[in-house]
């Protein structure tokens, strides 16, 4: 077992200076242009502390109630969120009737009815949020040429990869934040100068932590103030990108914390079963030299 | 086992009767409780046995998922995440199978390097082995076929570089990958056909793990010290023995296991196949499931012609070729010794092969540029020439340690000053992890 040990700290060590020998040559490769980088983003992602990371992670139901606030006054202009069903949203701790009313506020185009027509009626909590455009062609017409992403998955289709070393400890900081972190940092990223000399294409808006180039067609959404919270939380871009990032971690990952409960659950078991097992084991081989 | 007969008595009138006509428990008496193993099997040999329930937990697992899942370009995606969403405990399937198929390599990479470690394919155990390597690629075209089917972006352009492969070969290329995607493009008719075959593969698998086994039974298992097993003393009987190593070895497995499905369910994939597949929008790097990451190296360190044959048909070559390695070994290795336990020279390049392995599944997620390539070039050869040139040479200019006359002088001699008699003495230590 000892040995076993030794030679897999070798290859530990073999592998961790090749890797690091090999980073150091990428990076210095690309050190010597700041303003035409070739890897992004440009900077990685900041680390946040959100409610949901770590085992016993749970969503904040207020700051969902508030991300879902932000989402429906600003980004469900341009962007649908075509997998989520009203009745879900029961886990912000919206009762029955207060669904009931959210979702009548919306227009939901139905039919074809008996008469063989189309029509327009209020949505049904049974109702997924409407998206904004009629299809991905007129999405991508009114914004410059390129269709607002759909939100429903966002904060699980998104995430900056982590690089060597990090991606082994994130095994052990159970790190599962990498989606919500990168869209906070993206909307709070705004109103930032260039570096001299960088090419920033037109109608496009430089952001330093957009993970495929300089910059990206969305302008910035967000202004201090422009959302109007209830609960006394602070009206800020900050607290606005922390809101609708832990919404869209929601939004992408319903049953979050049913799966962390059941897991902790399993986890324990699988620990006392296992050290009964051992022990049987140890019972079974006793006086057996192997 | 080749030695010895069935000692199954049944006990009652329906067990004889049923035994005359029919002796279904007489093999399963024979084969999983008076089955002879040898007596100093390490937890590396319970591997077999945690692939076995992860090859059922799959299968499972599967075919529920198969029952809400749609094979249609338009309506996959929407399906999957009906399963995430809506269907109960879908959620819990989904990452159990998705999970599972990345544990499942896990626990075949682990029970491969054991196989190498201990020269468990050295004769009689050749064709025990080269059942194991089908296994092996029935899995891989299983879990890259599976990958596919959410069709998300990553499912859409793995499926397109990899049956791209296709397409270097020389005169039956092109011909090869239409009939694999159904056309001329990934689409519809392709994921319909990974949907079928996604089913149909597991079942195969099952059928070659019957032969694996039986080969394993006829021939017997290998073992630390590499010795055949000589008399009784040697061996013990599978069960209670080997059961219940293999429950504590498959508890452990599932304790990892349930780490990722229930806390890091999504670590082990790309987040870009949360996107809808799109054939107009190539992401920015195309990167395979982590299990082909050596692979994908190899392939792409290729980056030059070699006289006819360009860098996409000799990437393709050194991909495939590097799995035919392990077909070969049997023949490869020249050693009269089997484990690596008394062979020093074999075991440092074992474990050096071990690491390369690692570094070239690195390489793999890189983007393959700069540096990256050398360092995949240097891998890929130490790769090939582990098997061409250390295995054979090795055999033959090696002076392997004194072995040990038999099982059990090894077992004694390990464990000098406990009480070593074989069964029945009173109480030994544990010394085994």
């Amino acid at each position: 077992m000892k040995k076993i040990l030794t030679s897999l700290a070798l290859i530990g060590l073999v592998a961790v200076a090749a890797g690091a020998a090999g980073t150091r040559a990428i990076a210095a490769e690309e050190a010597h242009n700041v303003a035409n980088p070739t890897h992004f983003p440009i900077d990685e992602p900041k680390e946040m502390d959100w409610s949901f990371t770590g085992p016993f992670g749970t969503y904040d139901k207020a700051q969902l109630q508030r991300g879902l606030k932000v989402y429906k006054e600003v980004c469900s202009a341009c962007h649908s969120m075509n997998l989520v069903a009203f009745r879900t949203l029961s886990d912000l701790g919206y009762s029955d009737a207060q669904i009931k009313t959210l979702s009548a506020e919306y227009t939901i185009h139905d039919g074809p009815n008996d008469a063989g027509d189309m029509f327009d009626r209020p949505g049904k909590p049974s109702d997924h949020f409407p998206p904004p455009f009629a299809n991905e062609e007129a999405a991508a017409a009114s914004n410059g040429g390129a269709a607002p992403p759909d939100m429903s998955l966002l904060a699980k289709a998104r995430g900056v990869e982590r690089g060597f070393p990090q991606f082994v400890f994130d095994i052990f900081t159970q790190y599962d934040a990498g989606g919500p972190d990168y869209i906070h940092s993206l909307l709070t990223g705004y109103d930032q100068t260039p570096p001299a000399g960088m090419v920033i294409p037109e109608g496009t808006h430089y952001n330093p932590y957009f993970m495929s180039g300089v910059s990206l067609k969305m302008p910035k959404p967000l202004s201090d103030g422009q959302v109007t919270y209830d609960d006394g939380a602070p009206q800020t871009i900050d607290q606005y990108s922390r809101d609708v990032s832990a919404f869209l971690a929601w939004a992408a990952e319903p049953h979050m914390e049913d799966r962390k409960k059941t897991g902790f659950r399993v986890l324990v078991f699988l620990l006392l079963f296992g050290a009964l097992v051992y022990l049987t084991k140890r019972k079974v081989w006793e006086g057996v030299a192997h | 086992m080749s030695e010895g007969h069935s000692t199954y008595t049944p006990k009652t009138g329906l067990g004889r009767w049923f035994d005359a006509r029919m002796p279904l428990p007489r093999l399963v008496y024979d084969s999983f409780v008076a089955y002879p193993v040898p007596r100093n099997l390490n937890y590396a040999w319970t591997f077999g046995g945690i692939l076995s329930i992860m090859l059922v937990a799959q299968i499972l697992t599967g075919i529920v998922l198969a029952m809400h899942y749609t094979a249609d370009t338009n309506l996959a995606f929407g399906s999957v995440e009906k399963i995430m969403r809506d269907v109960n405990s879908g959620w819990l399937l989904r990452y159990m199978h998705s999970n599972g198929a990345s544990f499942f390599f896990v626990a075949v990479y682990i029970h491969i390097f054991r196989g190498l470690y201990y020269g468990s394919y050295k004769a009689p155990r050749e064709l025990l082995w080269i059942l194991g390597c089908i296994i092996y690629l029935l899995m891989m075209a299983t879990g890259f076929m599976g990958y596919v089917l959410p069709w998300g972006q990553m499912s859409f352009w793995g499926a397109t570089v990899i049956t791209g492969f296709f397409s270097a070969i020389p005169l039956v290329g092109d011909w090869i990958q239409q009939l694999l995607l159904g056309g001329f493009a990934v689409d519809n008719p392709t994921l319909n056909r990974f949907f079928a075959l996604h089913y149909l593969l597991p079942f195969m698998i099952a059928g070659v793990v019957v032969l694996h086994i039986w080969a394993l039974h006829v021939v017997g298992q290998s073992n630390p010290t590499g010795i055949e097993v000589k008399s009784k003393t040697d061996t013990v009987a599978f069960t209670p023995y080997a059961t219940i190593k293999d429950a504590f070895g498959m508890i452990v497995f599932l304790f990892f296991f349930a780490y990722f499905v229930f806390y890091l369910p999504n670590y082990l994939g790309h987040p870009d196949n949360y996107i809808v597949a799109n054939p107009l929008k190539t992401p920015a790097h195309i990167v395979p499931e982590w299990y082909f990451l050596p692979f994908y190296a190899i392939l792409r360190a290729i980056t030059f012609n070699v006289g006819p044959i360009n860098s996409k048909l000799g990437g393709v070559l050194c991909m495939f070729g590097a799995i035919v390695m392990l077909f070969l070994v049997p023949w490869l290795d020249t050693s009269k010794v089997r484990s690596a336990v008394y062979r020093p020279w074999y075991k440092l390049f074992f474990w050096l092969f071990v690491a390369d392995a690692i570094l070239l599944g690195w390489l793999g997620s890189q983007p393959a540029e700069g540096s990256y390539v050398f360092m995949a070039q240097m891998a890929t050869l130490f790769y090939f020439a582990f098997f061409l040139i250390a295995l054979p040479v090795l055999g033959l200019i090696e002076t392997p340690r004194r072995l040990p006359n038999s099982i059990t002088e090894a077992v004694l001699e390990k464990n000098k000053g406990g009480s070593g008699h074989p069964a029945g003495a009173t109480a030994a230590p544990e010394t085994k992890g």
